[in-house]
């Protein structure tokens, strides 16, 4: 039996039709992937489906019946429950509360919340969840939060759940919970449909996968009979390396020198704490670490972001720790000293949502000629450069006008790197540059990171992807409560030496 | 805001004004009062003659202007409750320059504005500058300089611009007067002024500032995402400073053209005038932008003025259409008319499959 079916689905948006005529069927009681790069449509497709949007035209069937889907409650009622990428929960709530939002069972009058505690802990119990039913949402984690995201479905009675990328905000340990409590949910009848760029999560627990690309199906193929490199090609529409390809390294002069560095966060804490650090021009340090161990700040002290407690930054042998904002701020003086930088966290410092991509890729040099003239902006300097950017980075979008927020992760990414490599800086300063993206974007994006160095620039790269520091990396250096504790070299160490390192154990000295 | 797509504001604003008419209808015919003889009453007696067509723009003059500078304001993320405030110091300093100052005529009336202007921005620096500098929350000290502005004008009108303790000041100098004869003869003799060559000027230039320089483009980067103007290398504080001097500066040529244009001089006031905060309402019907804010705030003063004569003519009380401007204010803040659509537009696709 068929679970869902959706029959020749088009929904446009102005400028794109994020879904082309998709046939989608989903048998009961599988875990159906689908898989596409960013953008390719899958959210959309499955905001149809959960009656967010309305399709342009197509037909749905839930268990073989026809149906019109007009929103969540609706959804709802048909046993269609969705896990959202961004939870939606209520922070100083419990657990319990969360869960009964919009679904409050009385008993003459009154909210019954003992019966709902008890009926929260048989699902958590039955499905191997273990959420506690009292907790704060504020006081778990993210993976549980999510976890109680998905009781809120099983409380409402889904039998089949959508996951929008439910793998992006989770930890390695996590992940795999999530996926043995999936494999729980369809033991238990449950169907899933769960979207994904992530090949590795695709073969370990799906049963079948539909592809999508630019908007229509590439192709539907059992899990059992395909690999990671096949599914990677179709979802791409060419052959994707895995591995970067770049020829050894030719470091020169020092670009960045970092000397005994303290940055004190708000309380005064030193997060980064006497720490020193050295990139050359043509070469790439990887900064690895687990996440909290001063990445950030470290960052943003070089970036002009954060204030400098104690220590010496060098850029190109001149001291910019101190640099006096008698011009522009600190942040613009090095900007201007030749610094690009990408941030961790695209929206909240890489792009302001609202601006149009024209305004955003001329964030960091708005006020220099040809992009203004005396107190004015030139419009048609910034949409022809826009417009360049766009070409040679393959942001794709509608137009140069088009706001940020609409465009898809990838494409979001594809537009600041563009901005920042463009202006051509001698240290490039990339913090999770590839995070969220799927692997045709990590490529385009690790390609041009590579090129970057080649042509005799300075790279600064953080990133908790292992993976990630040890194949784009010509050096390695590991940041532990605010130092450096260890330098190796990615083609002889291995993932234990580092992760050992990671968790504080230095190395001896001398090495 | 960041849910109000461009495209659909225009229909927002329209269905709420839609709406707002109807619930105001409903309340009159609940009062017993018969809606229909109140509407035409309402808009004859502020479109259809020259004298209510001067009255109804004067009364629009100081809307567009305040709900300009709460606009500007809001376009940088701060939210100006002061525009009253700076609204009464800058009637107070532009009606002193008016009376105390001895120049030709028209350079009179120009100085007298600019001053009025240049106060308002003045006491609208202090809210900014805390913001800026100390991150206190510049609604809290908007209000307190609302209220602070207020009694000094009226211990300052008693005390010092009046003879003997009279409850209003000597009239202006003809000079400084924005009235224009070719204006007041066109309308009948209306109390319309050049104050409404002004405000629609200071359309454009707020339409020109935003989006057309270089502080424009800080200004509203600021607004959207702090975070990220700071990444650009933005002087996040000063741009907060700069929009609120703007914001104050717009407020000012609001009181400027009361003073000057409408009533010639001041008197002692118990209670606000509410313009200031009738441009919150405008410039959220508006959308923010210039050109909304324009038509939003003809909409108001034609409420505003053809209330009056509903009076007369209908004898419907003109609280009565408060109801209305509070009901479309309604509907747009909680974007009814976006889920009336929605719901629309779902029905309609049940329908055809
Ligand atoms: N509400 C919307 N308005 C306009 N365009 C949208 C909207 N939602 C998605 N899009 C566009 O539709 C395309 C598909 O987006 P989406 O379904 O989110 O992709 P995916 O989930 O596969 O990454 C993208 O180009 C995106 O920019
Ligand atoms: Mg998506």
């Amino acid at each position: 039996m068929n679970a869902v079916e959706m029959i020749g689905i088009t929904k446009r948006f102005p400028g794109i039709v994020a879904n082309d005529n998709i046939h989608l069927t989903v048998k009961k009681g599988e875990i159906h992937a689908l898989l596409g790069e960013n953008g390719a449509g899958k959210s959309t497709l499955m905001n149809i489906l959960f009656g967010l949007y309305q399709p342009d035209e197509g037909e749905i069937r839930i268990h073989e019946k026809k149906v019109t889907i007009t929103g969540p409650t609706m959804a709802n009622k048909l046993g269609i429950g969705m896990v959202h990428q961004h939870f939606m929960l209520v922070q100083p709530f419990t657990v319990t509360e969360n869960i009964i939002l919009g679904d409050e069972r009385t008993s003459s009058g009154f909210i019954d919340y003992k019966k709902a505690e008890q009926e929260i802990q048989k699902l958590s119990d039955q499905y191997g969840l273990k959420v506690n039913p009292r907790a704060k949402i504020a006081d778990i984690s993210v993976g549980m939060q999510q976890r109680v995201e998905i009781l809120k479905t099983l409380y409402r009675g889904a039998e089949i759940i959508i996951f929008d990328e439910p793998t992006a905000v989770l930890t390695p340990q996590e992940i795999d919970e999530l996926m043995a409590i999936m494999r729980n949910l369809v033991k238990e009848g449950k169907t899933i449909i769960f979207i994904t760029h992530k090949l590795k999560e695709i073969m370990s627990v799906c049963d079948r996968v539909t592809i999508i690309r630019r908007g229509k199906v590439i192709d539907t193929v059992n899990v059992a009979d395909t690999n990671e490199n096949q599914l990677a090609a179709l979802m791409v529409g060419r052959e994707v390396s895995f591995e970067v390809i770049k020829e050894e390294a030719k470091p020169t002069r020092t670009v960045l020198e970092v000397k005994n560095l303290v940055v004190e966060d708000q309380r005064g804490v030193p997060v980064v704490n006497g720490l020193d650090l050295e990139v050359r021009a043509g070469e790439i340090v990887g900064i690895a670490g687990v996440d909290g161990n001063g990445q950030s700040e470290l960052i943003e002290a070089i970036t002009g972001l954060m204030p400098i407690k104690q220590g010496k930054i060098s850029l190109n042998g001149k001291n910019v720790a101190h640099l006096k904002a008698d011009k522009g701020t600190r942040a613009r003086r090095i900007t201007e000293a030749g610094v690009g930088h990408i941030p961790e966290d695209r929206h909240k410092r890489g792009l302001v949502l609202d601006f149009g991509i024209n305004e955003n890729m001329v964030l960091q040099n708005y006020y220099q000629s040809p992009f203004s003239k005396g107190w004015t902006i030139q419009y048609d300097e910034v949409n022809k450069y826009a417009n360049r950017l766009i070409e040679e980075f393959d942001v794709r979008t509608p137009s140069h006008e088009t706001l940020a927020r609409s465009l898809s992760g990838g494409n979001q990414q594809k537009a600041i790197i563009a901005r920042e490599i463009d202006r051509n800086p001698d240290l490039l300063i990339a913090a999770q540059p590839t995070r969220g993206l799927d692997v045709g974007a990590i490529e385009f994006i690790h390609r041009r990171i590579v090129e970057h160095r080649d042509k005799g620039k300075a790279v600064l790269l953080v990133s908790f992807e292992l993976d990630e520091i040890l194949k784009l990396s010509d050096r390695i250096a590991v940041i532990y409560e605010g130092k450096i504790i260890g330098w190796v070299d990615p083609k002889t160490t291995t993932e234990e030496e580092l992760g050992l390192l990671m968790a504080g154990r230095a190395k001896k000295e001398g090495q | 805001m960041s849910q109000l797509n461009k495209q659909s504001t225009i229909v927002t604003a329209l269905i709420s004004i839609f709406l707002g008419i109807v619930v105001g209808a409903i309340a009159m015919q609940l009062a017993g009062y018969n809606a229909i003889t109140a509407y035409q009453a309402l808009f004859q007696g502020s479109l259809f003659q020259a004298f209510d067509l001067g009255e109804t723009i004067r009364t629009t003059t100081p809307l567009i202007l305040a709900g300009l500078s709460v606009a500007i304001a809001f376009r940088t993320g701060l939210f100006n409750i002061g525009v009253e405030g700076q609204m009464i110091i800058a009637q107070l300093s532009a009606l002193i320059v008016g009376i105390k100052l001895n120049l030709p005529p028209g350079l009179h009336a120009i100085v007298a504005v600019l001053v009025g202007g240049i106060a308002g921005a003045l006491w609208a620096f202090l809210p900014g500058f805390l913001k800026a500098v100390r991150g206190v929350h510049e609604v809290i000290i908007c209000i307190m300089m609302n209220f602070i502005a207020l009694y000094l004008s009226n211990v300052l009108i008693r005390n010092w611009l009046t003879e003997s303790g009279a409850d209003s000041t000597p009239k202006i100098s003809p000079n400084a007067s924005l009235r224009v004869d070719f204006l007041s003869e066109m309308f009948d003799h209306s109390r319309i002024h050049l104050g409404i060559v002004i405000a629609l000027l200071m359309a454009f230039v707020m339409y020109y500032l935003l989006w057309r320089t270089k502080l424009g483009y800080e200004l509203r980067a600021v607004g959207y995402n702090p975070y990220a103007a700071e990444y650009a290398g933005m002087n996040v504080k000063r741009n907060i400073i700069v929009s609120m001097l703007i914001s104050g500066f717009f407020a000012g040529l609001a009181g400027a053209g009361e003073v000057l244009g409408t009533h010639g001089y001041i008197a002692i006031q118990s209670a606000f005038t509410g313009i200031g905060f009738d441009g919150i309402a405008v410039a959220l019907l508006g959308a923010n932008t210039p050109i909304g804010v324009i038509f939003s705030a003809l909409l108001f003063g034609v409420l505003t003025y053809g209330s009056q004569n509903m009076e007369h003519m209908a004898q419907v009380p003109p609280e009565l259409i408060r109801v209305v401007v509070a009901a479309i204010i309604f509907f747009v803040a909680a974007n009814i008319s976006g889920k009336l659509l929605d719901v629309v537009k779902t029905k309609r696709r049940a329908k055809e499959s």
